[in-house]
Parts: structure tokens; C-alpha cells; sequence
């Protein structure tokens, strides 16, 4: 990491060179546009925000970021290099993860197993070292494990670990999600409306789960959220969509005071 | 207080993911395996041999196969019957070839060769999905059947277009043929139940199965989580090919012994096996032993009831049989969808209660 | 031209004429699919079961004689009357609209919110079971299917045509019963379209198709459409299984078209009726034209069992949406 570029944050966290660039993407469906010449970057071990009304094209954003959509123009920069048109399983193995808007979580597995498929792209045993149970694939399911319980432990939900996912309730399912994403740990975390549908406690817990995964572990994390109070308390950095436009960009509080920003939130109308 | 688990404390995380975490559960398999083993070929006849032991071991085989594929994976073939003809034709044409050959290795390089096919009629599942795919795999059954019967080559151009299995022997003992003793015949395709068994049990518990069961659940999850679709899906179409093509190659040369492929691996072989899987319970190993031993069993049952109890006609009988299966298959459907693992797991829970319910 | 082109073109009329029998029964897989989602796997044995009850009633056949004698040593078989094929058709009917109230009151109802591939597979047992049920109840003999179609080679297009070619050559050679079949599915596809859309049960069906949730939601009954659907679609097994039956006897191979149908729905989409005919006829030359061109001289012949779904198979791997389809846009 370049060190000119480094910074610290007032509350001691250390702020790097931007680890993702997106430089003028376009994303089309047909005729529909649903990106339109966006350029921003995410920063080392910052929270950066990705804010906008319905239909914005924050998830398309989200999407194109993880390898989920293809920009039709545009180019893609992480960690420094150019990055080639990929699968998203091959993007996933870079460190990016993430969550979803609608939970999609594996239902037939428990939250144990959940959170274990974080781990995949760590575990590399063979086909028939897994078929013997010996050799690596023991050890790695060993290994890998323990790295699994210290999130379970971190997120606090140590007594549904055997729990199958389909029956826990809304809020713990978004948290065994996070827990997921945590498992691989990831350079990139994504998280796409973490604290949609919750009231106000479920969203203090999320609130502080993310702070405390970017603080204690250093992930940089991109976020989706409707929640205008939680986004200026939790992030560093602000991107406003609307139309599929950036219209704003900076701290929560430039941000605040840009004008199209207000316009596009208070619904003044596009001439 | 016969069931419990309290007490049985594990203090490693590798004794957390044995197979059998609970030490009462450990008893009962280890008990099950020393009377299938040791006590079983003492007592095994013709009969039981021909009519129950054997055609459940081997379906067996191929129900854990195919649960592997739709249980576990997640994706729903109707290619069963062709592939176990895959695995029937391929351990003819290695017998014949190669006379000298183990019949250990004959079936499982017929597995293997199996695997090759069903990897092949693989490949469109990255693009084709639910019953599409099941519709497509109707084209790998459909196609291999018709293949074994004009292409004379697959049955050495005997005459009759059936192929029949010749003796072969393993440390002195006839295992395919004529002169074959129950319990030999026994044993070698318990044999084969245990180790495939285990090793699909390893495969479904660790990193593997829980790739297999992230494309089941939620496929698009799974790619962005970093699971290789297509690597996957394909590992999961070639393991359950193997099974069911070792599955093919004993029916064929161990239990029937001569074989016309239409009429052994037809589409009916198909559904009855993906039967055994529904009833027995998706995505279970147990489940597939429960399964095969329901389909097999039943026909025998009511066969004996129908036809040697109130002297009915035989196909008044296999009438009956078609209402029953159907009407469960929809009734377990409704009822479990998870079959009878399903049901055997409920009773557990209730067990370990017992006999205090709250 | 050469003799050979005409017989080319002969088994192309031909394949036409299959493939409408296999749009016919595609067709009772579309209008399910499109009311309730589920994939009816039952649709084939539904138009043996039809045809084996039409012939029942025809020849005044007691049902469940089997059973009955086996259990009572009684040696009933015929009440001893022929009904006359109308009276016949309408009873059938009939025992159709009960299958469907007693399919949706004990089997659908309790599996709404399923996914579609547990339905699928509980179509399968309900398949099972009506094979098994027919058989008890209609014996499993193959019978001989007559409602006074005529049947045999249509002689004026075979006499208007033979002048075409050589020597060898007599005409085109297409079966009346396939012509009729041909007329009985356009005006069945007719009369379907306009009660989709001119009567009131038709808006409310194609509601449904369009939005389950916004259909309840404005006072549509979910249950009696789908009984209604299953009635049609009866009615439509019934007309396929009498075509079917005429053709090559009542019999349990009937049964089988309905995997036919399955490749036909894979290419035409399963909820467009113009894509279930235009599937069914691609089907039907197709797997005509290929046995004759390539099949039966270079193959060894009888391609006609894989071709459907190999045609299918590789249809559907460039485009998985089938013909009619839009390119399906994936979320999350």
C-alpha cells in the first residue's frame, strides 16, 4: 500500500489507496439503460455507501461490481489491475462476497453448513481425498471450522449453529448471511439492503456488526441502504444514484448539502 | 431414556462431523453391519437371495446414485435406466475382452466408463435447469437404449441381441454365472453397498456435498459465493453415474445374469429408481437404502398377499401395485417430502424426549 | 423428379399428420401449465384412461370386473349393451370433470406452494396411480377403439396425386384418420381460443395465468379454475386419446406419447398454445423426415425413440428459453 495515499481516520481506523475502481460503466438490458457512465472508487478499509431511490441501479451496481453483470462499456479496476471479464465464482475467489437483498441463503442446510460454504473457495482438497475422509480434506474441514466458529462466535449466534436456516426468523437469517460472507474473508464486502425489513433494534445490532467487522478486521465494505440515518452514521464515503446517474459523491455530510441530491430525494421534477 | 445424546460431549471438531455423532446411533450401525456381514451369509437361501437381498442391495446403489444427482444436487434425471445400461453393457463388453480381468475391477471400470456418459449428458445442465433438464435427460435414456439394441457391436452379434454374463471367479469362488453360491453372491454386492455407502457419506458431509447442496438450494447464490457451476454440477452427474453404473453392471452380471436392454433398462428402471429416491427421502443416504428396501419389498408383500392369499390373478396384483406406489408417491409427497429419512429423523426427536414430550 | 422425392415429401405430409396427435396432447400440457403452474406429467395416461373408459362405456364393459370376481368368485364382465358413441363421449366427460374436482380436492389443494418440481413428481404418482386405476378398472387387454372415423389411406389424394410421379409411384399416401385428427385440433384450438377470450371463465383463467395473487385477490376462486382447467384439459386428453386410440388401439403405449409431448412443450414453451402446435409439428416431421433421410438408411432405423429429445436436448442448450420465449434476464 502506497503510504501518501494512506490516511487515518478520527476514530484511528486506517483509510488506503482504492482497492476498486469502476471508470465509466454502462450496463444496458436491451434497450433499458441501467447504469449510465458511472465512475467511483472504494478505498482500502473504508465503508463506502451506495445510496439512491428505487430503481437507481444500486444492485445493478452491486452486480456488476461482483462479476454478476457484464458492463457493456466501461472498465473494471481492482486491487490496482485491470480486471478480464470473469465468471462470478472466479471473482468470488479474488475476495469479493457478499450478501443479498432477499436473503439467499442455502435452505435445506443448517446455519453450520451456511456459513461453512463461506469457506469454499479456501478449501481445495480433492474429489477423492473428500471420498476417503483422509489426508487434506480432513484437515481442512478441521481447519476451516475453526475459522467458521470465530464468526459465529463474532456474530453471536452460537446456539442455532444446527439450526437449519428455513426456520429462523428474518432478522437472525440476514445475520447468518453476514456470517457467510464473513467466513471467506474477503478484501470486498458487499452487502446489499443488510438491515431492510428490520425494526429498529435488528438494525442497531447490524449497525454495530458492520462497524465492528470493518474496525477490528480492516474489510472494506460497499453497502446498499434505504436507511438515510444509518448511512451517514455508519459510512465514510457516499455515491448517489438516481436514473442510473451518479449524481452525488463524497462524506455523508457533502453529500447532505448537494442540491440534485435533495432534489432527487424530495422528488422535484426531471425537466 | 433409551435414546440420548445428553452427556455425549465431543471435544473436537473432528468427532463433531463423524458420521454417526451420536454413540447410540454408532451402536446400531456397528450392530447392522456385524449381522449383515457375519451372521446373514449363514442364513441367506435362494429365495430371499433372488427375491429381496439382492435386487435391494444393488437398487440400493443406484438410489444413493441418483440421490446424489437430484437429492443433493438437485437435479432431476429420468436417465437412470439408461445409464445402468451404460454400466450393464460396459461390464459385458470388459468381461468378454478381457477374461482374466477381477470382476472387482470389471465393475468398477463399468462405473467409471458410466461416469464418462453421464458427464457427458452432464454438460447441458449449466444451461438447462429443473424440468427441462428432466426432459433432456429422457434424451440420454431414450438414446442409449436404442444404441445398445441396433449397434450389434455392444452385444459381440449374438444372435438373440441379449447379452449373457460368463463365469468368472474371485479367490476360487464363482461370483457371476450359473454355479454361483447365495452368500457369495451375497457378499459381493454388500461389499459394494458398504464402501459406496461410506464414500458417499464422506462426499455429502464435507465441502463437496455442501457445494452439491448450494447449487440445489440456490444456484445463483452459489456462483457468487464461488462455487464453479459447471465443474459441480458435473461432479455431482459423474459420482451418481459411477454409482449407477456399478449398480447396472451388477444387476446385469450378478443377479439376472442375462439381459435384453429394453426390457431391463427401460424407462420404467427410471422412474422406479427416482421412486425409491422420493420415497426414501432427497437428499439422504439412509434414505436411499429405506427406499430401495420399500420398493423392493412392497411387490413381494402384495404378491404374497394378493396372489398367494386370495389366489387373485398376477395382474390384478401388479394393478394394485401401480395404484399403491402412485398413491403414495403423491401421499408422501403431501404428507414428507422428505420421505421416509424424514419420518425416521421425527422419530428420533420424539425419542429422545420420550417419555417426557416437553 | 424422382420417385424418391416424392416419398420425401409423402412422409413429410405425414410427419404433419403425427405431429398434430403430438400437439393435441401438448396442448392439455399448456393449458395446466398456464393455470396453475404444475407440469402434468399425468396428461398421456389421463387420454389412455379417457379412451379406456370411452370403450368401457361403448361396449357396456362392468367396471372393475377383475376385481370384483377375484374377490366374489363372481364371473361378471358386460352389462350386455352397446351405447351409442355419443351417449358414450358425454359419460366419459363426465367421469373426467369428477377426476378433476377429486384431483384438486385431495391431491392439488394440498400442495399449492410447492415448487414445481415436487408437482412434477407428484404428477408422476398421480400418473402411476390412474394406469394402475384404469387397469382395475377396465382390464389392461388391449382394445380396439371405433367412433366411426373413417380410417385407411385417403384415396382421392392418393389418385389426384399419383400422376406426379414415375412409375412407381401411386400418390401420396395420408390416412383419413389423421386428416380428421388434424380438423378435430383446429377446431378444438378454435374453440379454445375463443372461450379464453370471449367468456367470463376465460378472462378469469387467463388472470390466473397471469397472476395468481392478483386473481384471488379480486374475488377469483383458485380452486373451481383449477377444476375447470383439469376438465378441459380432459376433455383435450379425451380427444387425443380417441385419435390415439383409433390409430393403434387402446392400450397402455398410449401412456407414452406423453413423454412425445415433452420434447414438443421444451421447443414451443410450455405456456403458448401456438408454440405447443408449431413444437408438435417440428416434432412430428422431424423425427419423420430424420428416420427417412438418415435413420433408416445409415442408423439401423427406429431413431424416432431419441430424436424428439435430442432435437430438444440441443434446441435447448442455445436457446434455453425455447421458440416464443424472452431471454430470461437472471436476478438477485
Amino acid at each position: 500500500m502506497n503510504a501518501v495515499n494512506s490516511h487515518i481516520t478520527p476514530d484511528g481506523r486506517t483509510i488506503g489507496a482504492p482497492i476498486m475502481e469502476m471508470k465509466n460503466i454502462t450496463l444496458r438490458f436491451g434497450g433499458v439503460v441501467a447504469i449510465k457512465d458511472i465512475s467511483f472508487d472504494i478505498k482500502e478499509g473504508e465503508i463506502r455507501a451506495i445510496i439512491g431511490p428505487n430503481g437507481a441501479g444500486k444492485s445493478s451496481m452491486l452486480n456488476v461490481i461482483n462479476g454478476f453483470y457484464h458492463p457493456q462499456e466501461g472498465e473494471v479496476h481492482f486491487r490496482g489491475k485491470k480486471r478480464k471479464s470473469l465468471k462470478p465464482h472466479q471473482i468470488a475467489k479474488q475476495g469479493i462476497a457478499r450478501t443479498f437483498q432477499n436473503i439467499a441463503l442455502f435452505k435445506g442446510m443448517s446455519t453450520l453448513d451456511n456459513i461453512m460454504t463461506g469457506r469454499l473457495t479456501h478449501m481445495k482438497a480433492g474429489l477423492l481425498s473428500q471420498t476417503l475422509w483422509w489426508g487434506n480434506a480432513q484437515r481442512e474441514e478441521v481447519e476451516n471450522r475453526e475459522v467458521v466458529e470465530k464468526v459465529i462466535d463474532f456474530l453471536e449466534i452460537q446456539t442455532i449453529r444446527k439450526t437449519p436456516v428455513g426456520r429462523l426468523p428474518y432478522g437472525l437469517q440476514k445475520r447468518v448471511e453476514l456470517g457467510r460472507a464473513l467466513a471467506a474473508e474477503p478484501k470486498l464486502l458487499l452487502l446489499d439492503e443488510p438491515m431492510a425489513g428490520m425494526n429498529v433494534e435488528e438494525k442497531e445490532d447490524m449497525s454495530r456488526f458492520i462497524l465492528d467487522v470493518n474496525d477490528e478486521f480492516g474489510t472494506t465494505i460497499a453497502l446498499i441502504e434505504h436507511d438515510m440515518g444509518v448511512v451517514m452514521d455508519i459510512a465514510d464515503r457516499v455515491v448517489v444514484m438516481d436514473y442510473g446517474k451518479k449524481i452525488g459523491d463524497g462524506t455523508p455530510q457533502e453529500v447532505r448539502s448537494n442540491q440534485n441530491v435533495i432534489d432527487a430525494y424530495l422528488g422535484v421534477a426531471h425537466d | 431414556m433409551l435414546y440420548r445424546e445428553a452427556g455425549d460431549f465431543k471435544t473436537t471438531y473432528a468427532k463433531d462431523q463423524q458420521t454417526f455423532p451420536i454413540a447410540f446411533d454408532r451402536r446400531g450401525y456397528f450392530l447392522t453391519l456385524i449381522i449383515a456381514f457375519l451372521v446373514v451369509p449363514f442364513l441367506v437361501n435362494d429365495y430371499w437371495l433372488n427375491a429381496i437381498l439382492l435386487p435391494f442391495l444393488i437398487y440400493s446403489i443406484a438410489a444413493m446414485g441418483l440421490n446424489i444427482l437430484t437429492g443433493y444436487c438437485g437435479q432431476v434425471s429420468l436417465g437412470s435406466g439408461g445409464f445402468m445400461a451404460v454400466g450393464a453393457y460396459a461390464s459385458y463388453k470388459l468381461m468378454t475382452s478381457f477374461p482374466d480381468l477381477n470382476m472387482i475391477i470389471v465393475v468398477l471400470l463399468s462405473g467409471g466408463i458410466t461416469a464418462l456418459v453421464g458427464g457427458l449428458f452432464g454438460l447441458p445442465s449449466l444451461r438447462i435447469k429443473g424440468f427441462y433438464l428432466a426432459v433432456v435427460t429422457l434424451a440420454a435414456q431414450f438414446f442409449l437404449v436404442w444404441l445398445f439394441n441396433k449397434v450389434p457391436w455392444f452385444y459381440n452379434y449374438s444372435a438373440s441381441g441379449q447379452i449373457s454374463a460368463p463365469e468368472r471367479e474371485i479367490l476360487g469362488y464363482a461370483v457371476t454365472g450359473a454355479n454361483v453360491l447365495p452368500w457369495v453372491s451375497y457378499l459381493f454386492c454388500l461389499s459394494f453397498v458398504f464402501v459406496l455407502a461410506w464414500g458417499a457419506r464422506n462426499l455429502t458431509r464435507g465441502a463437496n456435498g455442501r457445494k452439491w447442496m448450494a447449487i440445489r438450494d440456490m444456484d445463483i447464490a452459489a456462483e457468487i459465493i464461488g462455487v464453479d457451476p459447471l465443474k459441480t454440477k458435473l461432479t455431482a452427474f459423474a459420482v451418481s453415474s459411477f454409482y449407477i453404473g456399478v449398480a447396472g453392471a451388477l444387476l446385469f452380471s450378478v443377479y439376472l445374469g442375462a439381459v435384453e436392454v429394453g426390457e431391463a433398462f427401460g424407462i420404467s428402471k427410471s422412474f422406479l429408481i427416482l421412486f425409491m429416491v422420493i420415497i426414501g427421502g432427497l437428499g439422504s443416504i439412509f434414505g436411499s437404502f429405506a427406499g430401495a428396501a420399500f420398493m423392493v419389498l412392497m411387490p413381494v408383500l402384495l404378491k404374497n398377499i394378493m396372489v398367494g392369499q386370495f389366489g387373485w390373478a398376477i395382474d390384478l396384483a401388479a394393478h394394485f401395485e401401480f395404484v399403491i406406489v402412485g398413491g403414495l408417491i403423491v401421499f408422501f409427497l403431501i404428507v414428507e417430502p422428505h420421505g421416509f429419512a424424514q419420518l425416521w429423523s421425527i422419530a428420533k426427536e420424539k425419542l429422545r424426549l420420550w417419555p417426557f414430550p416437553h | 423428379m424422382s420417385a424418391n422425392f416424392y416419398y420425401g415429401v409423402e412422409v413429410f405430409l405425414n410427419g404433419l399428420m403425427t405431429g398434430v396427435m403430438y400437439s393435441l396432447v401438448a396442448l392439455g400440457f399448456v393449458l395446466i401449465f398456464k393455470a396453475s403452474g404444475i407440469f402434468n406429467y399425468a396428461q398421456g395416461v389421463m387420454a389412455l384412461f379417457a379412451a379406456l373408459t370411452l370403450v368401457g362405456f361403448q361396449n357396456g364393459q362392468i367396471p372393475f370386473a377383475h376385481l370384483i370376481n377375484a374377490i366374489f368368485g363372481t364371473d361378471l364382465h358386460h352389462f350386455g349393451w352397446q351405447m351409442p358413441t355419443f351417449l358414450a363421449i358425454f359419460f366419459t366427460l363426465l367421469v373426467m370433470i369428477l377426476f378433476a374436482y377429486i384431483v384438486e380436492k385431495y391431491v392439488l389443494q394440498h400442495l399449492v406452494n410447492q415448487e414445481p418440481i415436487i408437482l412434477f413428481m407428484a404428477t408422476i404418482g398421480l400418473a402411476y396411480f390412474m394406469e394402475g386405476f384404469g387397469d382395475l378398472m377396465w382390464g389392461s387387454d388391449v382394445k380396439k377403439m371405433d367412433v366411426g372415423i373413417p380410417q385407411g389411406g385417403n384415396l382421392w389424394l392418393e389418385e389426384s396425386t399419383a400422376f406426379l410421379g414415375g412409375e412407381d409411384f401411386f400418390g401420396f399416401y395420408v390416412d383419413n384418420l389423421d386428416i380428421w385428427a388434424a380438423i378435430f385440433a383446429a377446431i378444438l384450438v378454435t374453440s379454445l381460443v375463443m372461450f379464453s377470450q370471449y367468456t367470463k371463465t376465460g378472462r378469469a383463467l387467463r388472470a390466473v395465468a397471469d397472476d395468481h395473487q392478483a386473481a384471488l385477490s379480486v374475488g377469483i376462486s383458485l380452486r373451481t379454475i383449477w377444476v375447470i382447467v383439469w376438465s378441459i384439459s380432459g376433455f383435450v386428453a379425451l380427444v387425443a386419446g380417441i385419435m390415439w386410440g383409433s390409430k393403434s388401439g387402446v392400450q397402455f403405449s398410449l401412456s407414452l406419447i406423453a413423454l412425445k409431448a415433452l420434447p414438443v412443450l421444451m421447443l414451443g414453451g410450455f405456456t403458448s398454445i401456438p408454440g405447443a402446435i408449431i413444437g408438435g409439428l417440428i416434432v412430428g416431421v422431424g423425427e419423420k423426415m430424420f428416420e427417412f433421410l438418415i435413420g433408416a438408411p445409415f442408423l439401423g432405423g427406429a431413431t424416432e425413440n431419441w430424436f424428439a429429445y435430442m432435437l430438444a436436448l440441443l434446441f435447448l442448450v442455445f436457446r434455453p428459453q425455447g421458440l416464443f420465449g424472452e431471454k430470461i434476464i437472471e436476478r438477485v
